[in-house]
């Protein structure tokens, strides 16, 4: 037995053979199933206890009939399902556009020199302001401001301004995300692309961007899976989508389980988006260290 | 070679220097790095760059390609001013290659991408020519066999002789080389200067900063001695090696001799 080096494993288990080597990767037949089973029964007494404690308590009987009502859950879960298809397009049609608008935002506060500094400038003022105002008042004061202002033409449906008011406020964090990714890109690389006489702009397009872009997969993934939460704050402006729709529901029942059926749906679409994530960061961590040899 | 064409200033003529740099000043800050260079290389002609660590080798380099600005003096390559304001710097650098310590390839690409990048963008060479001019080069440098790898499967001494052909893929009159064999294992130096040798038997002219003494010694037409910042000594190898004038230039090499480099 030896701790050098190896971290202690969810499981509890102790490290056994050499820290990293193919012993442990593979894993010993006996070790590997002694720390299934402390990790089966650790997660067993776990839950055990916390079920044991929601069923026993004093109001257990009337959460579960408001909560957990089947008969509810199972009227509710398609009108549900359905209202969620106005999430997916607010999503993706938000997503696409922020993808587009940060990377404009982050280029902007990337240009070096004097002739560039109002755009920089304005780029610097942009991300300040829409990561310093809370989600829900931009989507009002655009919800509601700017269709009130009665100039002929513009639309009166919510959902377009839904659409701007999330794209603005994820642009946002986004382009710093991007900015990030520009900064890491050493500067020797922008000096071998300019020394074979490319353009600023060349080589940022060539060979800064598509790297800094790569770099900066998984946290732009993250910055998705709370995007795609926050689509139920256009529900505020009057935008009816998943949240809105449970909450019809959940008035016309009395009972607050469209609420868990809401839940579960935003479960079942975050968690592949989740793992996709995590996969990526560990590819990303292997090539670092494949390249660093 | 020949210098990229399409370029306006006066037609450089056989008894045009390759580079003619006079009075150059550099500082960073408060530091002083070159203070009043004066330097002339002719076409076809190899010059090394020898000095301590410090003495401005790598920071000529970078002022000669316009990759660090120059606070006085005059930087003339092939008969034309590049150190005179307004001018293109990207017309210029086509015509002048580098190749750094550290490779810098672009990780993202193909050794083929990484060769043909700037002739596409740059020289607005069609795909197939710039690929078919590339390989040509990699062949050369027995390096053909790797155009669909990437930077980071290969050795070092395999990515520089990449980065080296990146720059040749520019046809540029005028190679800076900024101690390219710095960054090598010690097994991997001897192939990249191959690679050198086998330019300079082409007519390259090329200004080397070097610690390599032996390969200075052997393959440069004359070699520079740089001292805080100034060419201290310049001379033909034979005389810079066995018989250096100053006596700084004497002590580094005794240094360098102790150390085993030469």
């Amino acid at each position: 037995m030896s701790l050098l080096g190896g971290p202690l494993d969810t499981g509890g288990m102790l490290a056994v053979g050499p820290p990293g080597g193919p012993l442990r990767a593979r894993g010993r037949p006996r070790t590997a199933l002694r720390s299934t089973l402390v990790a089966l029964v650790s997660t067993v007494v776990v839950f055990g206890i916390l079920v044991w404690i929601t069923v026993n308590a004093p109001g257990w009987a009337e959460v579960q009939v408001s909560f957990f009502n089947a008969t509810v859950f199972t009227n509710a879960f398609p009108d549900i399902v359905a209202a969620f298809w106005l999430n997916i397009q607010l999503f993706a049609i938000a997503e696409v556009l922020i993808l587009v608008l940060a990377l404009v935002l982050a280029v902007f506060r990337s240009l070096p020199g004097p002739v560039f500094f109002p755009l920089r400038f304005l780029a610097t003022i942009y991300a300040d302001i829409f990561r310093a105002v809370p989600g829900v008042l931009v989507i009002y004061i655009l919800g509601f401001g700017i269709p009130g202002l009665g100039l002929p033409g513009i639309p009166t449906d919510p959902f377009p301004y839904a659409v701007i008011a999330l794209t603005l406020i994820y642009s946002a964090y986004v382009s710093e995300v991007y900015r990030a990714g520009i900064q890491s890109v050493p500067p020797s690389q922008e000096a071998a692309a300019r020394s074979l006489g490319l353009t600023r702009l060349q080589a940022l397009r060539y060979v800064i961007l598509p790297q800094a872009v790569r770099r900066v997969i998984p946290p732009l993934l993250n910055d998705f899976i709370g995007l795609q939460k926050d689509t139920v704050l256009v529900s505020y402006i009057g935008v009816v989508e998943i949240f809105r729709q449970s909450q019809i529901t959940q008035q016309a029942k009395f009972n607050y389980t469209p609420y868990m059926a809401t839940a579960l749906v935003f479960i079942a679409v975050t968690i592949p988006l989740a793992r996709l994530t995590d996969i990526l960061v560990s590819r990303d961590r292997r090539r670092a260290a494949a390249s660093a040899r | 070679m020949t210098a990229a064409g399409g370029s306006p200033g006066p037609a450089p003529t056989a008894s045009t220097p390759a580079l003619f740099v006079e009075g150059v000043h550099k500082s960073f800050g408060q530091l002083e790095v070159l203070s009043g260079i004066d330097l002339t290389v002719a076409q076809h002609e190899v010059v090394c760059l020898i000095g301590a660590s410090g003495s401005g080798k790598s920071t000529l380099l970078r002022c000669v390609n316009l990759l660090e600005p120059i606070d006085a003096g005059r930087i003339v390559v092939a008969g034309e001013d590049i150190s005179a304001p307004g001018v293109d710097v990207n017309r210029i650098r086509r015509r002048i290659g580098i190749v750094f310590q550290s490779f810098n390839l672009f990780p993202h690409m193909s050794v083929i991408d990484n060769v043909t990048l700037a002739p596409r963008k740059v020289l607005h060479l069609a795909p197939a020519e710039a690929t078919s001019r590339a390989l040509a080069l990699l062949e050369r440098f027995g390096l053909a066999d790797k155009q669909r790898e990437f930077p980071d499967r290969l050795s070092g001494g395999q990515q520089q002789r990449v980065a080296i052909v990146r720059a040749l893929a520019m046809e540029p009159g005028l190679l800076l080389l900024d101690e390219v064999t710095s960054a090598l294992d010690p097994e991997l130096v001897a192939e990249v200067l191959a690679v050198i040798r086998e330019l300079a038997r082409g007519g390259m002219t090329m200004l080397i900063a070097t610690h390599e003494m032996g390969f200075a010694r052997d393959i440069a037409n004359r070699v520079c001695f740089l001292d805080a910042g100034r060419i201290l000594e310049d001379g033909p190898p034979e005389q810079m090696f066995r018989a250096p004038r100053a006596e700084r230039t004497q002590r580094f090499l005794q240094r360098v001799m102790e150390a085993g480099r030469l």
